[in-house]
């Protein structure tokens, strides 16, 4: 009898469950689409303060309630996805908060892919941007001369991962600031080499043509069942597919041995070392995994511009993909998507602030390093047993 | 080539090299009592280079136009202003992360440096624009063939040589010295000793920034020309100087100096390609270099602590 009801309660509280989840993500769904839409300062200013409250309130609430979200991954995955989609449906036709729904898409990527060598193996990669823009301008160069661009977008990532492997050997013998001398040196010289290459356009940058996967051409607009939608439809469908796709393979990849041995190799190289990890093995398999996902995103947001210059790709960039990293949790995938909404998406809203951008970055992750260095979403202690509340 | 370009091109790379390692010694003293990197020293010396450059402004408005006077005041006023903003540094934001992982405090740092960039090109009267440096020093200059000996460079190579040599002795031979190195060594015996730990880290906090004070103003009367973004160069270059030459060492912080200052100028000068990739040249340098000795050319002498 009391099994019975035992289970009773249990389904009903995982129904429960879910449509407190279902409401949650409805509810940041709405918020996402006024968030993008509106143009004035003051709604603006209402909805930050909004999702502050939100924000704080959530950290109050019973973990019951937070259990909602994380007992069933899969479900408030899918369902994120969907909030996700109709936001994009409800933009169909406003080109401008489109693009900047992609580009918000595809710098999670590029920051999911530096999160698995920052938060997860520890390997401190300050040229995020040189491998983001390793794979722009590989996909200027390439679509060009007429390679499909499925092979592009590939190759884009797959350069992105050699030109990071030239920096293995270095990465690999030194540790701590050393280590971070090594990335910072290579993110400036490669900038500096974008400007001074004519090859490659010089400081006046490549143009490029929009994606055609297969005749399916991303820059013509979208007529489906009597209404037009925003080309920028077609490239929100391909960025949501790679965000989601650099979720599902970090969260596999964080799940695996791979990823324990990375935790291992962050947390204690020589302890690491003596279990008979392989510290070596494991940072190369990071670090290129993390620059190939960089790499795609940077083709994909190339063609999507249609125009890359150096000054995309500069160290300062590279610092503002670290500090999404950091803003939304360091090793925590989740953290990054309103991170980077933040961090993308309010100064280009805000034109007046545009200017003094860098200055609230530098500002705002002084503040959170100092406060809450563990960052908006801190990563959760590795459960093994999904739901057991660990 | 002709012996003539040849010492004026050394003789750049000198003045150069003296600039770098006035700001390297910086990373590496704070490095020696803390192990943290103050990554926005290169702002600091950007900052120190504006500081002087509005004090001289203000001499001007006064009417005291004596070039001693005038570039005394202006060097002493970056100094210091640069000493104060060091210690402010490691008080607010350095020595509350101590406890923090080393990440942290790199980027608070490398973030503090687009403050302070951010800070000039917004509040400075048209600050996004270069400014002009004025020219303090006398200009007489000897013609040896191909080579130009200038008066104002080989006073600013001297004057830098000289207070380098300065912290130096500082460090070495005093009693604050002392205690700097105590702290170096080990910072838990020091306090036992009855050091104050945070004065002394203050203190070389302010030592190493007025040096990156006086780099700024040295750069201006080199360049006669500064700008607000000098400094993210400057650090990263200071930086890899101390860090090639082996972090924790004012001798391997002037070696490094003068060898990125070598690899610049052979970089432009030797190069089949053009003079532009010189700092191309110089950081895939550094690369290799960090691979062949990880830890520096003058390595820290301590073995790794598990």
């Amino acid at each position: 009898m009391t099994g019975t009801a035992a289970s009773r309660v249990a389904v009903h509280s995982q129904r429960t469950d879910l449509v407190v989840a279902a409401v949650a993500v409805a509810a940041i769904g709405a918020w996402l689409w006024a968030f993008l839409a509106t143009d004035r300062v003051g709604v603006l200013a209402t909805l930050l303060a909004v999702a502050a409250v939100a924000f704080v309130l959530a950290q109050r609430l019973a973990p019951r309630y937070r259990r909602a979200l994380t007992a069933r991954p899969r479900a408030a995955t899918s369902l994120v996805v969907l909030a996700v989609c109709a936001v994009a449906v409800a933009l169909r036709d406003q080109p401008y908060p489109l693009l900047m729904l992609c580009t918000v898409l595809l710098f999670v990527v590029a920051c999911v892919g530096l999160d698995i060598q920052i938060g997860h193996c520890g390997i401190v990669n300050f040229a995020g941007a040189a491998f983001f823009g390793t794979g722009a301008y590989t996909a200027a160069v390439l679509a060009a001369r007429g390679v499909p661009h499925i092979a592009v977008i590939a190759a884009g990532g797959v350069v992105a991962a050699l030109v990071g492997s030239l920096l293995i050997l270095p990465v690999l013998r030194t540790r701590g600031y050393y280590a971070a001398l090594v990335t910072i040196a290579f993110g400036i010289l490669f900038s500096t080499f974008l400007e001074v290459n004519d090859a490659l356009g010089g400081p006046q940058g490549l143009k490029l043509h929009g994606i055609d996967l297969f005749g399916w051409k991303f820059n013509r607009d979208v007529t489906l069942g009597g209404t037009t939608a925003s080309f920028y439809v077609n490239y929100f469908v391909l960025s949501l597919a790679l965000a989601v796709a650099a979720f599902v393979f970090a969260r596999r990849v964080e799940r695996s041995w791979l990823g324990l041995a990375f935790d291992a190799v962050r947390l204690d190289e020589i302890a690491a070392a003596t279990f008979g990890i392989g510290v070596a093995r494991a940072k190369i398999v990071a670090f290129t995994l993390g620059n190939l996902l960089c790499g795609i995103a940077g083709a994909v947001y190339a063609m999507m511009q249609g125009f890359i210059a150096p000054n995309n790709f500069t160290f300062g960039e590279s610092l503002i993909l670290v500090s999404i990293v950091i803003l939304g949790g360091i090793g925590n995938p989740l953290g990054i998507l309103p991170a980077a909404l933040i961090i993308v998406v309010v100064p280009q809203k805000l034109q007046f602030i545009q200017e003094y951008r860098f200055l609230l970055y530098g500002v705002l992750v002084v503040l959170i390093l100092l406060f809450r260095p563990e960052g908006l979403l801190p990563r959760r202690i590795r459960e093994y047993f999904p739901g057991s509340g660990a | 080539m002709d012996a003539g370009v040849l010492a004026q091109y050394v003789f750049n790379g000198v003045m150069l090299g003296v600039i770098y390692a006035m700001v390297a010694v910086g990373f590496t003293l704070f490095f020696g009592v803390l192990d943290v990197i103050q990554f926005a020293h290169g702002d600091v010396v950007m900052a120190g280079a504006f500081v002087g450059l509005a004090t001289y402004l203000a001499l001007h408005a006064l009417g005291i136009a004596a070039p001693a006077v005038v570039v005394l005041v202006v060097a002493c006023a970056a100094g210091l202003g640069m000493a104060l903003l060091g210690a402010i540094i490691a008080r607010w934001l350095i020595l509350p992360l101590r406890a923090a992982p080393a990440f942290n405090t790199l980027l608070v740092t490398l973030m503090l440096g687009s403050i302070l960039r951010e800070l000039v090109r917004l509040f400075y009267p048209n600050g996004s624009n270069p400014q002009p440096f004025p020219r303090l020093l006398p200009s007489a200059s000897a013609n040896l063939g191909h080579f130009t000996l200038r008066l104002d460079t080989t006073l600013l190579i001297v004057t830098g040589l000289v207070t380098i040599v300065i912290v130096n002795l500082v460090v070495r031979r005093t009693r604050l010295g002392l205690a700097i190195r105590a702290v170096a060594q080990d910072s838990e015996t020091a306090r036992v000793m009855g050091i104050d730990f945070e004065r002394v880290v203050l203190v070389t906090f302010a030592i190493g920034s007025a040096l990156a004070g006086f780099a700024g103003v040295v750069y201006g009367l080199y360049y006669n020309e500064v700008n607000f973004d000098i400094g993210l160069l400057l650090g990263v270059i200071g930086f890899s100087a101390a860090v090639v030459g082996g972090l924790g060492s004012i001798y391997g912080a002037i070696l490094g100096g003068f060898l990125f200052a070598a690899l610049q100028t052979i970089g432009s000068v030797a190069l089949p390609v053009s003079s532009a990739y010189s700092n191309v040249f110089a950081f895939a340098v550094v690369i290799v270099l960090m691979t062949w000795k990880p830890t520096g050319l003058i390595a820290e002498p301590a073995s790794e602590r598990v």
